[in-house]
């Protein structure tokens, strides 16, 4: 009997692993893909958004702001790449001009320090790539970008370092309730709880409905993006918006912690939550857009282009509550929802607490982690760290300079990858400009090395994603 | 210890750089190569037609490669494998590290940039759709069937009709796999002639011209279709001229771009026109003593002139090392002409020509019967050359006798048209 099982573990399900993991509980994450944080958590804006943007008094606002504050010292302690490096909404017309004021006065509400709005020629000092025709614009300088996957990675991992564990390729499909707990099914197996927490993400409508009345329908809306080459990751400096519309946040343009470009995203509603495609229409719309705010840009320089999905609801709010005792609902987390996740994480655990789970702190839990970035490393600590292990020495990804000590080390992480792109999740390889052409046959060498298996059994990424199908006529590996 | 030449990169370009120099004196050179063994893209270029023109015989890489490879034994050059450049500087020092040495700093003379090139991956298309296992730029697929040996496709269609992307399809086929069609946006191929005719034509494989991918679905982690449609004059999709191929690979030729990353960082000047460094008549860069040739400074279409090149790349470099040859001099600037989209070398000093340019250009668009112009600034014709036809498929070259670069006033533009 697990004191708590969660279900799903994208941000939300991770920082509420996290939040649990300080506390002397059970608790098992069962999540349906192959690896953590490949939902709406690897494809978005990775913003860490100031919280001018939700309605003052909703939940959102809430834990927006409280998940800003939280940021920068999360980061740090969980050695997340992430930089405080502040936003601008641009104004573009008399319009955009009110909207920018009531964005002001909205942020003020929500309690966002040191807002200001700027004129022309102060938003011109501030960012010299944005276009002559932004009249004004909300500066906002608490606002700042973060790497999504890792930060759930980050969490995910030290949860389990603190005992939560993790079951990947794990689907939930039935859940029954009963007196003091639940039963979960997954690949056929019954897992006991006596809470159940749902961050199901674009599932977390159907995740309900197996223990609770339909309250809410997810509305998946997936948006585009162009990535750029690291050439043009110095154009920007901050994350530039455009006035909200009914749809979101609008197309912006910002910097990457990687220091590249990042352009988008569009919104459409889709039918199907499980197709993350782009969409010829959607990228020429992205490009549109980012060119009314930076001109400049030099998509000729894109090394990527992709596409993620919201967990959007038909609320305006996120859906935090418990529809039946002991089965607590974190459903339609739309943006800042990767703002608000530690906050979100931490709001659960208390309500949890509230509905009689006993949160007894564990004596010395781990509450960091570490990382070695190769690249970043001074020229006397390289050679230190290749002379104890001289995997550290032999470079792997070119482009962004990844070695093969790293790639073994996030091969044995506290939740271990069984893809090539599960690598890249966590060591950054094929990142760069190339997109894994040279180092990807490496990558995926090490991979099966490391986990023992055939490279007719490795993975791209998810479930099915094989790279190769049988051994040439003149056969394998000599 | 100081070199008198370090070469980075152990590819063909490398290989017939440090050789020169080696015939031409120098004894202390090194090439330090990231991979594990020399000879660079050649290695998995299993198919033959390499060495024509240099060894008049046919090669393949491999082959090819070990021509130079052999050559290293006889000599004082010291290659340097499984080590990555990681930064070089103006005063020339080269920062390496190895699993080996760990963090090593050498200072050269002279330094020969021999980093190659690499595919445009399916991003710097934005191709819209999903985004499977299954999408392989052709050079990728080349490693895992010729020097892994795997097979990672059964159903492909190839998206653009570069040379790599040829030999992958006829390559494939041999293996048993089904290739479904060749696909190229532009109204020409950007292959060679005989790779159409051998890799495609011996083989029933379409090739559709004016065409491009507009959308890859999946199912179960891996490609299941590709959708091709027909483009305009612009290069637009044209709605209604869908073909549906249901295919597991979508492999991808759609251009290589010079790898320049350590160019860039030291601060030598590129040509945005080819993505290499700006070279000399000696293939010196702007950056004195550095040197570059190969794939590096324009993509090449054959091996053979990747050698030639970097062979006189290689000279360059011992001359400057032996008579500090470091004048700044005077230079003309070789410019684009209707039709012509680059030329190497850009700049010449004609202080320092002893006998004549080998211009190399490619022109834009594929023309007949036509004539090459070399003009200067004034309008003075310099010289001309006729052919029976290009086409942007295939490296152009010329011979510039040292006088024309004496007689011209200004900088001198090249232009291509139809007679």
């Amino acid at each position: 009997m697990y004191d708590v099982i969660i279900v799903g573990c994208g941000i939300t399900g991770a920082a509420a692993a996290f939040a649990l993991s300080r506390y002397k509980l059970s608790v098992l994450v069962l999540e349906k893909e192959n690896d953590i944080a490949i939902g709406a958590t690897r494809a978005n804006s990775a913003i860490i958004h100031a919280g001018y943007d939700p309605e003052p008094g909703t939940l959102m606002a809430r834990l927006n702001v409280r998940g800003c504050e939280m940021a920068a010292e999360l980061c740090a302690q969980l050695d997340v790449p992430y930089k405080n490096c502040g936003s601008l909404v641009l104004a573009f017309d008399d319009n955009d001009v009110k909207s920018i004021r009531a964005l002001y006065e909205r942020g003020v509400q929500n309690g966002v320090k040191r807002l200001e709005l700027i004129d022309s020629r102060r938003l011109r000092e501030l960012e010299p790539c944005v276009s002559d025709k932004a009249v004004a614009a909300l500066y906002a300088p608490t606002s700042g970008i973060v790497n999504p996957w890792e930060y759930a990675l980050a969490m995910a991992e030290v949860a389990a370092l603190n005992g939560v564990k993790f079951l990947l390729s794990h689907p939930v499909t039935y859940i029954t309730g009963q007196l003091g707990g639940f039963t979960v099914t997954s690949c056929g197996e019954q897992f006991n709880a006596r809470y159940v927490v749902n961050a199901a993400g674009v599932d977390s409508a159907a995740v309900h409905e197996m223990v609770a009345e339909k309250a809410f329908t997810i509305k998946p809306s997936r948006g585009d993006y162009f990535l750029l080459d690291k050439s043009e990751g110095s154009r920007a400096k901050h994350t530039l918006f455009q006035c909200p519309g009914p749809a979101g946040k609008g197309v912006l343009v910002s910097p990457t912690v990687h220091g590249n470009l990042l352009a988008g995203p569009n919104a459409v509603s889709c039918l199907d939550a499980h197709r993350v495609n782009t969409t010829a229409e959607g990228l020429a719309f992205v490009k549109t857009h980012a060119l009314k705010s930076v001109p400049g840009i030099n998509f000729r320089d894109t090394i990527r282009s992709f596409a993620g999905m919201r967990a959007n609801s038909d609320r305006n709010d996120f859906i935090i509550g418990f529809p039946v005792p002991g089965f607590l609902d974190l459903a339609g987390i739309k943006s800042p929802g990767l703002t608000c996740a530690p906050a979100t994480g931490e709001y659960a655990a208390g309500l949890l607490e509230q509905h009689g789970l006993e949160l007894v702190k564990k004596d010395s839990p781990v509450t960091a982690r570490r990382k070695i970035r190769f690249k970043e490393l001074s020229i006397p600590e390289k050679q230190r760290l290749i002379s104890e292990n001289p995997l550290y020495g032999r470079v792997i990804c070119r482009c962004e300079t990844i070695t093969e000590g790293e790639i073994v080390e996030a091969c044995h992480s506290p939740i271990p990858p069984v893809s090539v792109d599960g690598i890249k999740r966590r060591a950054g390889t094929g990142m760069g400009r190339c997109q894994g052409g040279f180092c990807g046959p490496r990558v995926l060498e090490i991979l099966c090395r490391e986990r023992g298996i055939s490279p007719l059994e490795a993975l791209k990424d998810g479930e099915g994603s094989v790279i190769l199908f049988n051994e040439t006529k003149a056969g394998g590996r000599a | 210890m100081n070199w008198e030449l370090i070469v980075i990169g152990a590819g063909p370009a490398g290989l017939a750089a440090a050789l020169a120099a080696y015939d031409k004196g120098l004894r202390k050179i090194a090439i330090i190569e990231r991979d594990r063994y020399a000879g660079g893209i050649l290695n998995q270029c299993i198919h033959n037609g390499f060495g024509l023109h240099r060894f008049k015989e046919e090669l393949t890489g491999p082959e090819y490669a070990l021509k130079f490879i052999d050559r290293l034994r006889d000599t004082t050059i010291e290659l340097i494998c499984d080590t990555m450049v990681l930064h070089i500087t103006p005063d020339r020092q080269v920062h390496t590290v190895s699993a080996e040495k760990g963090y090593q700093v050498y200072s050269a003379s002279s330094i020969f940039l021999a980093m190659g090139c690499r595919e445009r991956p399916r991003g710097a298309i934005s191709i819209p759709g999903d985004r499977p296992a299954g999408v392989f730029t052709a050079g990728t697929a080349q490693r895992y069937i010729n020097l892994e040996g795997y097979m990672c496709a059964k159903r492909v269609v190839i998206l653009g009709s570069g040379d790599i992307g040829l030999i992958m399809a006829r390559r494939l086929t041999l293996e048993g796999a089904k290739v479904l069609c060749c696909v190229e946006i532009m109204p020409h191929s950007s292959g060679l002639a005989r790779n159409i005719a051998q890799c495609l034509k011996d083989f029933d494989i379409p090739l559709y011209l004016n065409h491009t991918v507009t959308d890859v679905t999946a199912a179960n982690g891996r490609v299941s279709s590709v959708t091709v449609s027909r483009v305009d004059a612009n290069r637009a999709p044209i709605p209604g001229t869908e073909m549906v191929f249901d295919c597991d690979t979508l492999l991808l030729s759609v251009g290589l771009i010079p790898e320049n990353e350590l160019s860039r960082e030291a601060g030598i000047e590129i040509d945005p026109r080819t993505n290499g460094p700006f070279v000399y008549e000696n293939m010196e860069t702007s950056m004195k003593g550095v040197f570059a040739g190969g794939n590096v400074v324009h993509v090449h279409d054959l091996v053979d002139y990747v050698s030639e090149e970097s062979a006189k790349a290689g000279e360059g470099a011992a001359r400057f090392v032996s008579s500090a040859e470091n004048a700044d001099e005077a230079y003309i600037r070789m410019l684009n002409g209707d039709n012509v989209s680059y030329t190497v070398p850009q700049r010449i000093r004609p202080g320092r020509l002893e006998g004549s340019v080998k211009l190399f250009f490619r022109v834009r668009s594929k023309l007949g019967a036509s004539v090459i112009k070399v003009s200067d600034a004034s309008g003075q014709e310099l010289a001309s050359f006729k052919r029976l036809s290009m086409s942007p498929g295939e490296m152009e070259n010329i011979f510039l006798p040292k006088e024309v670069f004496q007689k011209a006033r200004g900088d001198i533009s090249v232009s291509a048209s139809e007679a």
